[in-house]
């Protein structure tokens, strides 16, 4: 899958599952400044993608992810 | 409608919860061995007018909690309300408690509760509505001679229980517990009338509870009404510990 497609699917799972302004995600974004994602709502979004492409994430790959480029690409390096 | 998995619902305070949720929920019946019974419960319920499935769980395996929930999310799409009501007890005085005795009961009624509420929150987040209601005892309260495993078990379920409520309020999760005092079941089935006489001297109210008296509070705890009570113990025990 291109690093676009994820992109679109993550940004897919932010607008509708947690409602955020589908303008304000671009890959810069801060997920808790500027999305105003609680820790809880990135497990969230981790949980659908492990789920919809039966990958697995470790807590420790998820601690250096702070924007969306930033999950964007650590998805895509799974799939 | 919400559908309702209560673990252990075949028997004693679980069938009355069962029963008593029907009246306005879609109700899964949980069971282990007693599946005949199960299966009364479900009729019964039927008869009046409401709706039940059964479905096999063994809280204490994590397969048989995936398999379990994995059928009621084909059949009715998630479960809404978890009510962690299945439990053992296997007494004896510590001195004496063998191991496997002190782990059969941590297995099953802690972590157990563990596996269910794991797998139920999955999808209770993407609802962003759930319900999850623990049935405790007061011995996690006050503890209890002979049962130090059942005590401690029941005493995680609160730690577990308002762990979930803090985790999981800002998704309208709620979840809290209820310290049953001691109610007429067949767990309690092996006092005797002196017993029995003994125990109503330490209540306010001056009988033995019934099941009623629990699954009436579990119904309250699953509606709207009380959306904001959470991460709370609520004994219902006569007044045994006040």
């Amino acid at each position: 899958m291109e690093l676009n497609e994820v992109f679109e699917k993550v940004k897919g799972l932010f607008v509708e599952d947690l409602g955020i302004d589908e303008s304000k995600v671009t890959m810069e974004a801060k997920l808790e400044e500027d999305l105003e994602i609680d820790s809880l709502g990135i497990v969230e979004v981790v949980m659908a993608f492990e789920d919809e492409f039966e990958i697995e994430i470790d807590d420790d790959e998820l601690a250096d992810v702070s924007t969306v480029g930033q999950a964007v690409n650590l998805l895509h390096s799974k799939i | 409608m919400k559908t309702v998995l209560v673990t252990g619902g075949s028997r004693g305070i679980g069938k009355s919860i069962s029963t008593t949720l029907a009246k306005s929920h879609l109700v899964v019946v949980g069971y282990v061995n007693s599946r005949d019974k199960a299966e009364e419960v479900v009729n019964e319920i039927a008869e009046s007018g409401g709706s039940a499935n059964s479905v096999e769980i063994n809280i204490s395996s994590k397969e048989s909690v995936d398999r379990a929930f994995a059928t009621i999310e084909d059949a009715y799409g998630s479960v809404d309300i978890l009510i962690n009501n299945a439990g053992i007890t296997k007494d004896n005085i510590l001195p004496r408690m063998k191991e496997e005795e002190w782990l059969d009961v941590i297995q099953t009624n802690l972590t157990g509760s563990f596996y269910t509420s794991q797998r139920a929150i999955k999808q209770m987040m993407k609802n962003k509505w759930g319900r999850i209601i623990f049935i405790s005892s007061v011995v996690g309260i006050s503890g209890n001679q002979g049962q130090s495993n059942y005590a401690a078990s029941k005493a995680g379920l609160i730690g577990l229980a308002k762990s979930i409520s803090k985790e999981l309020g800002s998704r309208n999760i709620t979840s809290n517990v209820i310290a049953p005092g001691y109610i007429e079941t067949d767990m309690t089935s092996f006092l005797d009338d002196e017993n029995k006489e003994n125990i109503i001297e330490q209540l306010s109210i001056k009988r033995i509870g019934k099941p009623e008296d629990i699954s009436n509070v579990v119904a309250f705890l699953c509606n709207d009404e009380s959306e904001y009570i959470t991460g709370q113990v609520i004994p219902v025990d006569g007044g045994l510990t006040t």
